[in-house]
C-alpha cells in the first residue's frame, strides 16, 4: 500500500458506454432489417452491409488521412450505414449508395468534428444528397416481394403519390406490404425496434410520440378523415425518422423539453411539405431543418437551476 | 422534468448485515486541527506533554471551529505539518498512546439549564456533522431567534452513497441514543417538530424508528426513495418538507436544521457521559475487503492501522475515504482518521475509465440533482468562459457526480464543475483586489 492511486471522484461509473449506446441502436435496427428482407429480399441485406462497411470505412480513412485516433470502434459509423440503407430505394445502384455514405460521414459527420460534433443529421442529410443528385433512381420504389416474381410490378408510387384506388389497405400498411424505402414500411418493427430503444432507456418516448401526434392532430385539423390520418402518419419515412433519425444525439436538443420542441418542429414542417411541396418526402428535409434549430432551441430550453436567484431583472418587478 | 432528478446506483451494503466491531487501539495517533469546516484549532498542548483520553488538546476563538480532544492517552510526540487529503496543510497532534487509555478528570457529564448552556456543552463536545462535510454542530444550533425562526428538525438518515452503511448501524445500534438525540435538540431549542429522513432500503430502520416514535407524535418518520443523491442537504429538505433552499441561502433561512443522525446520536451520549468526540463509527468495504463491516475507530488512527484490521484479498491500490460518489482518495497510508470520515473503501484494480467524445445524449443533464446542464458547463470551462459558467450556474454544483456516474463518454463532468468553481473564485478574489 505504498503507492496510492489518487482520482478526483466519482470513484464508480455507471457500465454505458458510447459502443454499448449504439450496439444497442443497431439491435433496435435489426427487427426493421429483418422485416426489409422479407418485404424486399436479400438485396435488402446486401445494401445495408454495403452501406455499414463503407461508412466504417470512410471514418477510418477519415481518421487515418488526418492523422486522428480511430473512433470506428464505438460503432456509430455503423448505425449511419444502415440508417441510411434503410432510406434507399432496395434497387438503387451501389455506387449511388457509396456517394452517399461518403456524404453521410465524410462531410456530414467528420468534417465537422466527428461524433457529437455535426449539427446535421448523417442518413437524413445523405439521402438528400442523393435524392437532389439522382432524382429518378432515387424515386423508383419497388414493390414489395418483387424478387419473388410473382408481383409484376417492379416500380411503384408510394402510398402518399397513390390515388385512392392504388391504396394498400391499413393492415399492410403497417406491416409494410408497400412500396417504399429498405427500412421504412414496416411500421410494426420499427415499432419493435423504437420499444426497445425506449425501455432500454437510450430514446425518450416525447420525440416520436410528439412527432407523429403533430402529423397526425394537423391531418385531422385539415379535414382527414380518421382512416386517411393513419395513410398519413404511417407512409413515406415518418416512423423511420421519428423513432431513429430525430432521435439522433448529437443533432437534437439535449433537454426534455428541447426535444419535445423539435418533434413538434418535425412534424409541423412534414405536414407542409407534404402538403404544399413538390417533394416526394418531408421527413428528411424536415428533420434537417430542425437540425438547424437545435442550437436555438438549446437555448430557449435551458432548464432553471433548482434553488437559483431569479435574473436581477426579473427580480425587479 | 417534474420534481427533482437523481440516479439509481448499485447498493454495496454488505457492511450493513454486521454489528460494528472495535478495533485494536492504535499505538500513535494523529490528531488534526482542521476536523471541520472553519478555522483550524491550535495546539493547546507541547511536544513532550502527558495528554489523557478525552482531553481538550485543540481550540480556537473563532466561532466557526470546534474543539479537537486526545483520543487516546499517552506522551505527545510532536505537533507536525500534514497535508490532508483535500491538499490543505494543517497543524498535527501526534500522540504515542501508553495503551492505558485514562481517563481525562474533565469528562463529565455537563450542567445544562438553557438553551445558551446546551449549545456550550455542545460545542465543547467537539461535535461537527458526522455526515462528511463537517459543520460545526454548534454553529448550526446557535442560530439567531431574533432573525431566523426554525420550525422543524431533520434528520438526515438516508446515507445515499453505495458502501457507507455507518448511519444505518448507528440507526440500528443506537436507536435510543438518536431518539433522545433528537428529543434534546427539539426541548433545549424549542423546535416543535422532527422528521427522520430513512431511505425505503432500509426497512428495519424504518420500522424501528416508527414503533420508537410512535408514542411522540412530534417526531415522524419519512421513507425516502432510494435513490442518490437523496441524502443531500437542499434535495433532502425538499423531499421531506417541499421547501426550496435558494441560492446563498441556509436550511435555517427556510426554518429546516438538518442534522446527520449519528450527529445527534453523539449529542446525546455526550450529554449523558460527557465523553466528547474522539471516535466513531466507519464502515470498511470496497472490492478488495473480505468481510465488509462497520468499525469503531479512534479519531487520529493512521489508515494503515484501519486496513491492518480488514481482511483483504489483495493489497489495495485505491483508498477512498468517504463513499465512492464524493470521497476523497488518500495518497499516504499515514493519513489519520478524521470525524467526518464515514468510510474507508479499499480498492484493487478498480477499473479504468477512457475518456471518448460528448455525444450529446443528455443523461447528464437528466441525472443533475439541481437541473444543471454539465455538458454545457463543460463547453464553457473549456472555453474558460466565466460569463458563462456564471449564468450557466456553476456555483450550485455540489459535486454530487451524478454526470460523470451517467456518462456514457467517461468525461469528467463533477470535476471540470470544480475546477470552473475554483475558476470563479480565484476571478472573483482577483475583482477584489
Amino acid at each position: 500500500m505504498s503507492k496510492l492511486i489518487v482520482e478526483p471522484s466519482p470513484h464508480i461509473k455507471s457500465s454505458w458506454t458510447t459502443q454499448k449506446i449504439m450496439l444497442n441502436v443497431i439491435i433496435a435496427l435489426c427487427p426493421v432489417l429483418l422485416a426489409a428482407i422479407i418485404l424486399f429480399g436479400v438485396r435488402a441485406l446486401t445494401l445495408t452491409v454495403l452501406c455499414s462497411t463503407c461508412c466504417v470505412l470512410f471514418e477510418w480513412l477519415f481518421c487515418r488521412i488526418t492523422k486522428k485516433d480511430s473512433t470506428i470502434s464505438d460503432l456509430s459509423a455503423v448505425v449511419t450505414g444502415m440508417l441510411l440503407a434503410f432510406n434507399l430505394p432496395v434497387e438503387i445502384p451501389e455506387y449511388m449508395a457509396v456517394i452517399g455514405c461518403f456524404a453521410a460521414i465524410v462531410v456530414v459527420k467528420m468534417l465537422f468534428g466527428g461524433i457529437g460534433q455535426n449539427f446535421a443529421n448523417p442518413a437524413a442529410t445523405a439521402r438528400i444528397v442523393l435524392m437532389i443528385s439522382f432524382a429518378s433512381a432515387m424515386t423508383k420504389w419497388s414493390v414489395p416481394f418483387y424478387y419473388t416474381g410473382e408481383v409484376d410490378a417492379v416500380v411503384s408510387a408510394t402510398p402518399l403519390q397513390a390515388s385512392a384506388s392504388q391504396l394498400p389497405s391499413l393492415m399492410d400498411m403497417f406491416l409494410g406490404v408497400r412500396a417504399g424505402c429498405v427500412g421504412e414500411t414496416c411500421i410494426l418493427a420499427i415499432l419493435i425496434g423504437g420499444s426497445f430503444l425506449i425501455v432500454r432507456g437510450i430514446i425518450t418516448p416525447v420525440t416520436p410520440v410528439a412527432y407523429i401526434g403533430t402529423v397526425a392532430l394537423l391531418s385531422l385539423l385539415t379535414g382527414s378523415s380518421n382512416e386517411e390520418m393513419l395513410y398519413e402518419i404511417m407512409s413515406g419515412g415518418l416512423f423511420l425518422g421519428a423513432f431513429f433519425m430525430a432521435t439522433d444525439y448529437s443533432t437534437t436538443p439535449l433537454t426534455i423539453w428541447g426535444k419535445l420542441i423539435f418533434a413538434v418542429g418535425c412534424g409541423i414542417l412534414t405536414f407542409l411539405i407534404r402538403q404544399f411541396a413538390d417533394l416526394p418526402e418531408g421527413v428528411s428535409y424536415s428533420i434537417l431543418l430542425m437540425n438547424i434549430l437545435t442550437p436555438y432551441i438549446d437555448k430557449i430550453s435551458m432548464p432553471r437551476a433548482f434553488g437559483a436567484a431569479r435574473d436581477k431583472r426579473e427580480a425587479k418587478k | 422534468m417534474f420534481g427533482l432528478h437523481s440516479i439509481k446506483l448499485p447498493h454495496f451494503s454488505a457492511a450493513g448485515e454486521q454489528t460494528s466491531r472495535r478495533i485494536n487501539p492504535p499505538k500513535v495517533v494523529y490528531i488534526s486541527m482542521a476536523q471541520h469546516i472553519g478555522v483550524p484549532c491550535e495546539p493547546l498542548v507541547a511536544k513532550g506533554d502527558y495528554v489523557r483520553l478525552g482531553q481538550k488538546i485543540g481550540d480556537s476563538d473563532a466561532f466557526m471551529s470546534a474543539p479537537v480532544h486526545a483520543s487516546v492517552s499517552g506522551t505527545v510526540r510532536d505537533i507536525i505539518d500534514v497535508v490532508s487529503p483535500n491538499g490543505r496543510l494543517c497543524k498535527t497532534v501526534v500522540i504515542d498512546s501508553d495503551n492505558r487509555m485514562q481517563l481525562d478528570p474533565s469528562v463529565k457529564q455537563p450542567q445544562i439549564n438553557c438553551r445558551e448552556d446546551f449549545i456550550k456543552a455542545i460545542r465543547e463536545s467537539g461535535a461537527v456533522g458526522l455526515g462528511g462535510a463537517g459543520f460545526p454542530t454548534h454553529v448550526k444550533l446557535a442560530y439567531d431567534r431574533d432573525k431566523v425562526e426554525i420550525d422543524t428538525l431533520l434528520i438526515n438518515a438516508a446515507e445515499c452513497e453505495p458502501y457507507i452503511t455507518s448511519d444505518y448501524r448507528e440507526l440500528m445500534e443506537n436507536s435510543d441514543a438518536v431518539l433522545g438525540g433528537i428529543k434534546m435538540i427539539m426541548k433545549n431549542l424549542e423546535i416543535p417538530r422532527a422528521i427522520i429522513g430513512i431511505e425505503s432500503d432500509k426497512p428495519e430502520a424504518i420500522e424501528k424508528f416508527r414503533k420508537m416514535t410512535a408514542p411522540s407524535p412530534a417526531i415522524k418518520v419519512a421513507v425516502l426513495r432510494s435513490s442518490y443523491p437523496q441524502g443531500a442537504e437542499k434535495m433532502l429538505i425538499y423531499k421531506l418538507t417541499g421547501r426550496v433552499v435558494k441560492e446563498g441561502k441556509l436550511p435555517s433561512d427556510v426554518g429546516c436544521m438538518v442534522m446527520n443522525a449519528s450527529t445527534a446520536g453523539f449529542i446525546h451520549s455526550y450529554i449523558r457521559t460527557g465523553m466528547p468526540l474522539v471516535k466513531r463509527r466507519i464502515t470498511i468495504d470496497g472490492n478488495t475487503v473480505n468481510a465488509p463491516a462497520n468499525f469503531f475507530v479512534a479519531v487520529g488512527t493512521p489508515l494503515h492501522d484501519v486496513v491492518a484490521c480488514a481482511s483483504v484479498r489483495k493489497q489495495p491500490d485505491k483508498v477512498i475515504l468517504g463513499g465512492p460518489m464524493m470521497g476523497t482518495c488518500a495518497f499516504d497510508p499515514d493519513t489519520p482518521i478524521s470525524k467526518t470520515n464515514n468510510a474507508v473503501l479499499l480498492f484493487a484494480e478498480a477499473p479504468v475509465y477512457t475518456e471518448s467524445p460528448c455525444i450529446r445524449c443528455g443523461r447528464c443533464i437528466q441525472a443533475c440533482p439541481v437541473n444543471l446542464m454539465p455538458t454545457e458547463l463543460e463547453h464553457a470551462y473549456d472555453e474558460r468562459n466565466e460569463a458563462r459558467l456564471t449564468k450557466l450556474k456553476v456555483n450550485l454544483c455540489m459535486n454530487c457526480g451524478s454526470c460523470s456516474y451517467v456518462c456514457p463518454a467517461k468525461r469528467p463532468l463533477a470535476e471540470k464543475n470544480q475546477l470552473a468553481k475554483d475558476l470563479l473564485r480565484r476571478q472573483a478574489d482577483k475583482n477584489r483586489k
